[in-house]
């Protein structure tokens, strides 16, 4: 019995998938192997005596060949187990767990305002194409996501935080905080965000659905007498959804992966923060830990917008 | 001065009046901003602090590797919820003399060798257990533990041994030492139940609050210890500490009201910072400098006649002013300051003489080769443009000087204390010994410079050990100037601690010892 075009397609890109995040993992491996400096010597400091250093690489297991670490590394992984952190010993993936938690919630919320509005803005600048709507759209999206994420920070903090006092400037979140207040204490990173991910989504909807449009069966539909935003939003957009999907995913994955600077900006608790006061100290674990999600997290929703992409696709759900 | 204005500012120190407003009545009154400030502050210390409120901070140099184990502490936020949380033996006052703090009385023997600390009594750690003399000797033997990795190290280098003797701790000290009594200010000896030997990071001290969370790197939470023996101190009924590493996140956290105190105001926007509203900029001068360092034992800086070129081929006055925005002062070229107890204020001033410093690099003999100066953003802040004016000043007295900029990343394990020219920076010590000994004596790990000089080895030792204060002060007088004319570093200036807090903090104190009030402006300021 001949497999499903759909299914197999799924099967080869999840496979796919996987074999790129070991792909990733060794990567990652090599990359904090081939850190300058001895980790034992890291870890012990410029005072440790030569017995010390010995000891600790001993029980660190640095005297195996690279590629028993390694194995050893991902078998724990595997299993959860991320380790210990080096400067302060606790458990790697309890800390990262409760930091990618607050990085998912910040990303989230602003996922949350920011895809819809991305796509509505695109449809509308479609509809009004070359009239005020549409360049004003545009401009404005093209303007937030060309000025530098940290000064669109300090711009709005100026504004909203020191001017007008209406949302903190510390985006500090904690456990005894309840979700309004959560969101409240995020507003201002939530704004940031929405306007650096907008516009990057809201051109490749335009730009997708313009390209539909010059379809014949677009202008069927005008020649029906069907109203304008119907035909977009019933009949080019569905057919422009890949594409948009994949520029979706892209940013939803710079929300989780690539706001370190956001996060130094307005002290929010998150991973990119976390990651970067660790490398700084040399701690591999952590690194190594931080690394392997943010490769998982990339992978994942890349592989998410194919596979969406490839279930919009009528020609692949109905083969003949 | 009108009976009114008296009232009103009577008032106002007990916040009952606004100080804008009263600052507008003395105005009104024809009494200048400055002056009618200065009144107030003395009459809000007159009516005596004010208790209950909350104190937010916002505080730069916290990261989530910290931990609360005291001997491990290495930076500013560390340091400063262990000041709040933590108490020592002794406390060091803002004009540098010891003043007890857990022990209520010191004595020693008369050749300072033998000291004995008398434990104040009735004083609990926050777990209601009471702090005997075993937890303080604990305490002190594991800071001396290898293994501990303690900052204290150094310090309990010089202890032969520690014992308990009822309510007093004895020390026995390998040599004499007179400034001791100092040293067991420092903030990683902070005491412990058990010496916390057995969970060194419990966060259990005996400090005026407590620790109610810890989230290191991002916040910690402190309360008011209801049972702690000294009135004087802990004033607000809870402190909440923000790491905020960016400084302009910093400062727009104090701005909008967010947190009411900052530290590591950059000296660049500090006098922006001022006029906003409601916000006070403290400068304090401390005993922290920055330093370009030689090192006397490799060429070309093992003669001193191109020692001699160098120090005087750099502008100070110009550093102080570019650099620190003259939130600073200039060095002279040894690491002591009018800060610190028994400095030697009629030592010359060295200054910029290109034409000196043309006549010594002459006779230096050398080659004529750019000496390349070692640099980095991290080395201090503002490191980069330091060198690159000492460059142009050292040009102008014909010095070829080479900048090199490195990365930060290793900057302190590859560059500091390797390389033979480089920038770096010191904080300061609470007495001038601990700063020779950590850094220039023969002996010491830290001797960047690789100044080794016998005599002034001699000397250190000889003013460690003297109890008369007068022959001390003449010792380490003749110390700084072997340093000043014969060592390696070249110390441009002293930087200032900048810190700034809102209307609703009362009670600043400058503190020289170290930033934000030696750690303590949790435990000392209160609610306005």
């Amino acid at each position: 019995m001949a497999v499903h075009p759909v299914v197999k397609l799924m099967t080869q890109r999840l496979a796919l998938g996987l074999l790129l995040l070991l792909a990733a993992s060794v990567l990652i491996f090599v990359g904090t192997q081939i850190l300058p400096g001895d980790v034992a010597q890291a870890i012990l400091g410029q005072s440790a005596t030569p017995q010390a250093l010995a000891n600790m690489r001993e029980a660190m297991g640095l005297n195996d060949p690279a590629y028993v670490r390694y194995l050893h590394w991902l078998g724990a992984a595997l299993h959860g187990d991320l380790g210990q952190s080096l400067t302060n010993g606790e458990d790697v993936a309890e800390a990262i767990g409760k930091r990618f938690g607050n990085t998912l919630f910040l990303a989230v919320v602003a996922a949350v305002i920011a895809v819809p509005t991305a796509i509505i803005l695109g449809l509308i600048a479609v509809r009004y194409q070359g009239r005020w709507p549409d360049r004003l759209i545009s401009g404005v999206t093209l303007a937030t996501v060309s000025v530098p994420e940290f000064l669109l920070g300090y711009v709005v903090m100026f504004l909203l935080a020191v001017k007008y006092r209406l949302a903190p400037s510390v985006s500090t979140i904690y456990d005894t905080m309840s979700l309004g207040e959560k969101l409240h204490a995020i507003a201002l990173p939530v704004i940031v965000l929405v306007l650096v991910v907008l516009g990057h989504m809201m051109r490749m909807t335009r730009a997708a659905i313009l390209n539909v449009m010059q379809s014949a069966y677009v202008e069927t539909a005008e020649l029906k007498g069907l109203r304008p935003f119907l035909i977009i939003a019933r009949h080019a957009f569905p057919n422009a959804i890949s594409p948009v999907v994949n520029v979706v995913m892209i940013n939803l994955a710079y929300l989780v992966v690539g706001v370190v600077v956001v996060e130094v900006v307005f002290v929010y608790p998150g991973m990119g923060q976390y990651l970067v006061d660790h490398v700084a100290k040399r701690d591999v674990p952590v690194v190594q830990a931080c690394g392997l999600i943010f490769a998982a997290v990339y992978i994942i929703l890349n592989v998410a917008a194919d596979v969406i992409s490839i279930l919009a696709n009528p020609r692949l759900r109905h083969p003949k | 001065m009108k009976d009114e204005l008296k009232y009103l500012m009577a008032l106002a120190a007990r916040g009952r009046y606004s100080r804008r407003a009263f600052l507008g009545k003395a105005a009104a009154a024809g009494i200048t901003g400055m002056v009618a400030n200065t009144m107030l502050a003395k009459a809000v210390r007159a009516a005596g602090p004010k208790k209950g409120g909350t104190l937010q901070m916002g505080l730069g140099g916290g990261e989530s590797t910290n931990s609360l184990d005291p001997a491990l502490a290495a930076s500013q936020v560390p340091f400063l919820y262990l000041m709040t949380a933590g108490d020592r033996l002794t406390d060091m006052s803002p004009t540098g003399e010891v003043m007890p703090r857990m022990a209520e009385k010191i004595g020693s023997s008369a050749d300072a060798k033998v000291w004995t600390f008398t434990l104040r009594k009735g004083m609990t750690f926050h777990d209601g257990a009471p702090v005997t003399a075993d937890d303080v000797v604990k305490t002190m033997r594991r800071h001396s533990d290898e293994n501990a990795k303690s900052g204290a190290l150094g310090i309990m280098g010089g202890i032969e041994s520690v014992n308990a003797n009822g309510d007093d701790v004895v020390f026995t000290l390998k040599s004499a030492n007179a400034d001791f009594p100092a040293l067991m200010s420092d903030y990683h000896l902070i005491i412990q139940p058990g010496g916390g030997v057995d969970k060194p990071d419990a966060g259990i001290f005996s400090g005026p609050y407590k620790i109610k969370s810890f989230e290191p790197g991002v916040r910690i939470e402190l309360e008011k210890f209801a049972d702690y023996w000294d009135d004087s101190r802990g004033h607000y009924d809870a402190i909440e500490m923000l790491v905020i590493n960016d400084a302009t996140a910093r400062n727009a956290a104090l701005q909008s009201g967010q947190v009411q105190l900052v530290n590591q105001v950059d000296p660049k926007v500090a006098d922006l910072l001022k006029r906003a509203p409601g916000v006070t900029v403290n400068a304090t001068a401390g005993r922290g400098h920055y330093v370009f360092i030689m090192r006397c034992n490799a060429a070309p800086f093992d003669n001193n006649d191109l020692r001699m070129a160098l120090k005087l081929s750099i502008d100070r006055e110009e550093m102080v002013q570019k650099i620190l925005s003259g939130y600073g002062s200039v060095g002279n070229d040894f690491p002591i300051n009018k800060a610190y107890p028994l400095f030697d204020a009629s030592i010359p001033q060295r200054t910029y003489d290109p034409e000196k410093a043309a006549d010594y690099y002459k006779k230096s003999g050398h080659d004529g080769s750019p000496i390349i100066l070692r640099t980095a953003d991290g080395a201090f802040p503002g490191a980069v443009d330091a060198a690159a004016l000492f460059q142009q000043s050292a040009a102008k007295a014909g010095i070829p000087l080479e900048i090199k900029r490195e990365p930060n990343d290793g900057y302190w394990s590859d560059v500091w204390n390797k390389q033979p020219f480089c920038a770096s920076y010191w904080g300061g010590r609470p007495v001038q010994d601990q700063m020779y000994t950590t850094a220039y004596l023969s002996t010491a790990d830290w001797n960047d410079t690789a100044f080794k000089d016998p005599h002034f080895d001699e000397l250190i030792v000889q003013a460690r050990g003297e109890l008369d204060q007068a022959k001390r002060k003449s010792l380490y007088s003749e110390a700084g100037l072997l340093v000043r004319d014969t060592g390696g570093a070249i110390v441009p200036m002293f930087n200032d601690f900048i810190n700034a807090y809102s209307d609703k903090v009362a009670g600043w104190e400058d503190n020289p010892n170290q930033d934000t009030m030696n750690g303590l402006a949790g435990v000392l300021c209160w609610e306005a």
